[in-house]
């Protein structure tokens, strides 16, 4: 009976889609694989002013710009002379629940009341899902959340608990389950049998939703310090992050700053294994979300992903679990700031690119999220000793997911990994055409799209695609 | 079966959406040999036992079918102890930042 609804379900997946989003994908398509992205995103009408309007109702965003004194000190203590750039960060906990995930939610719930559907629904169990209940508090709507949140013995991932917790505390009906990408299918029941609105990650209002931020921050620096930022450092999981801060920094006319898309490692962990799903010690801002949707954004719960990091990243780099949980620590104690621990991804990130700048040159940590009960360092350290998993201090180097944590011993051993972009370009150009039945002809249209979200050159991508496909394409 | 709880008593109940066997084909082979579980909190409709089939009403008002599991279920979430390998990161740093005070 199961097996006979779960394919049933999933063969109505396009039109459940389409009813609760509200937006007719079919009509921006341009090519096989090409689509019109801009007009996706212009035809929502929220601008940069109306987007704000709307957020300011709900008291989302205009958040604190914090300069981090303090760790910029540390920064320049492990840095060679005259280097070690400025440290700022954007303090996203300051929004109503908490992350910046409160400038997502709000485009959404606001245009589901507006459109008069009976509530909002999302699959998510991070702080999404506790940022569509609270904006769904504020407007009467009814709200569910779908949440993967416990193993097959019924143990607790301890974030989600606590966005579970959060989530009932805003009125929401929460959908627990255990591990497996069927969430999905469950979602879809939950649009189908309720009519809701889907609040997406990956919906054009969610992306629109964080344009403020990149543009808030653009102007913030700018008053503070009397131009914009050189680098900016976002972590980076399904994508909408790094899209909407850029957009935003552009809209704003940051067009020289540099967008670093930061994730924690989380190599050999596979996110839909019942024995890793609490070995993890992170439930977003990591690899097992940014690879897969960096290399291909079309496998989101929208037909098309409005989050296209791939276009706006000018760096992509991981850190270890160990060195986030330590600039964690260091946030809490030197800034006075007990935030994250998944925001704080890209501070450490931050930490270690920031010394290998000037002195004068300026970067911005793009979000902090509100810590917590489970949400903590503590709680995520012993879970993973109760899964058996090693926790030392050392070098970060030895740090090997759902085997062993390594806590640096020193500020200096904090480093990125430069993730080459040209593999990721292969990758999505590889997962694109992948997708497309064998005998498939590009247009040029969809050789200028391939370029577009590759930030490449459509010879690039002809030249590419021809060395692996021969001419037939 | 226990002592029946009344009309309206917030509680969780549990349900399998899809038996072990009958996962989709792209999971993983440990999450294929488990069920998907589901878990949902709401109000009881009908007086129920632990351990029986019950209706609830969730909070937002829709009515779902399971096996009630707990009673006003606990958020036993917390950080527990401390951990050693991250309690002397603030006093080293604040030392590494006297000593680079002390040289300039």
């Amino acid at each position: 009976m199961s097996a006979e609804r779960y394919q049933s379900i999933m063969a109505q997946r396009a039109a459940i889609m389409r009813a609760s989003v509200g937006i007719d994908y079919a009509k921006y398509t341009t090519g096989v694989l090409a689509f019109d992205y801009e007009r996706l995103l212009a035809d929502t009408d929220y601008d940069i002013d109306a987007t704000h309007k709307v957020q300011r109702t709900t008291a989302v965003g205009d958040t604190p710009l914090v300069e981090l004194h303090n760790i910029t000190a540390l920064v320049r203590a492990v840095a060679a002379p005259g280097k070690g750039a400025r440290l700022f960060v954007k303090d996203e906990a300051a929004n109503p629940s908490g992350s910046f995930k409160d400038r997502r939610a709000s485009l959404s719930v606001h245009e589901a009341a507006k459109r008069g559907y009976p509530g909002v629904a999302a699959a998510t169990s991070g702080n999404y899902g506790a940022a569509v209940a609270s904006q769904a508090a504020k407007a009467g709507l009814g709200c569910i959340v779908v949440q993967e949140a416990f193993d097959s013995q019924a143990i607790e991932q301890p974030e989600i608990a606590e966005k579970t917790r959060a989530c009932e505390a805003y009125g929401a009906e929460v959908i627990r389950l255990s591990v497996g990408p069927e969430l999905f299918y469950v979602f879809l029941q939950v649009l189908k049998e309720t009519g809701y609105f889907n609040a997406s990650l990956y919906s054009p209002y969610s992306i629109l939703g964080i344009e403020t931020l990149g543009y808030e921050l653009a102007g913030q620096v700018k008053q503070h310090t009397g131009r914009f930022p050189d680098l900016v450092i976002a972590t980076h999981a399904g994508g909408g992050n790094v899209t909407g801060t850029v957009r935003g920094l552009l809209k704003a006319g940051a067009i020289d700053t540099q967008m670093v898309a930061a994730s924690v490692d989380l190599t050999g962990l596979h996110m839909a294994s019942d024995h890793d799903f609490n070995r993890k010690s992170f439930t977003t801002g990591h690899t097992g979300f940014s690879m897969p949707f960096t290399t291909w954004p079309d496998r989101a719960d929208v037909p098309r992903n409005a989050a296209r990091a791939l276009r706006y990243m000018d760096r992509f780099v991981t850190v270890s679990q160990g060195e986030v949980f330590y600039i964690t620590q260091v946030l809490a104690e030197l800034e006075g700031m007990e935030r994250g621990p998944a925001g704080n991804t890209s501070l450490a990130a931050a930490f270690a690119i920031a010394r290998d700048l000037d002195e004068q040159q300026i970067v911005v940590v793009q979000e902090t999220e509100y810590t917590g009960a489970g949400k903590h360092p503590i709680a995520q350290l012993n879970l993973a000793k109760q899964m058996g998993i090693e926790v030392k201090r050392g070098d970060p180097r030895d740090n090997k997911p759902g085997e062993r944590i390594v806590v640096p011993e020193h500020p200096s051993q904090i480093a990125v990994v430069d993730v080459d972009l040209d593999d990721v370009r292969h990758s999505y150009l590889r997962n694109a055409i992948e997708s497309l039945p064998a005998d498939t002809v590009l247009d040029d249209v969809d050789i200028e799209f391939l370029a577009a979200e590759t930030r490449s050159k459509r010879t690039y991508v002809q030249e590419t695609i021809d060395e692996w496909y021969g001419k037939r394409r | 079966m226990t002592e029946p709880i009344g009309e309206g008593t917030w509680v969780e109940i549990h349900r399998i959406v899809l038996p072990a066997g009958e996962r989709a084909p792209q999971v993983p082979d440990d999450t294929r040999q488990v069920p998907l579980e589901m878990r949902v909190k709401g109000f009881l409709v009908a007086p129920a036992s632990r351990g029986e089939e019950a209706e609830i009403v969730t909070p937002v008002g829709r009515k779902l079918c399971g096996v009630v599991r707990e009673i006003n279920p606990a958020y036993s979430h917390g950080f527990g102890a401390p951990i050693a390998e991250l309690s002397g990161i603030g006093r080293e740093v604040r030392a590494l930042l006297r000593e680079r005070r002390q040289d300039s």
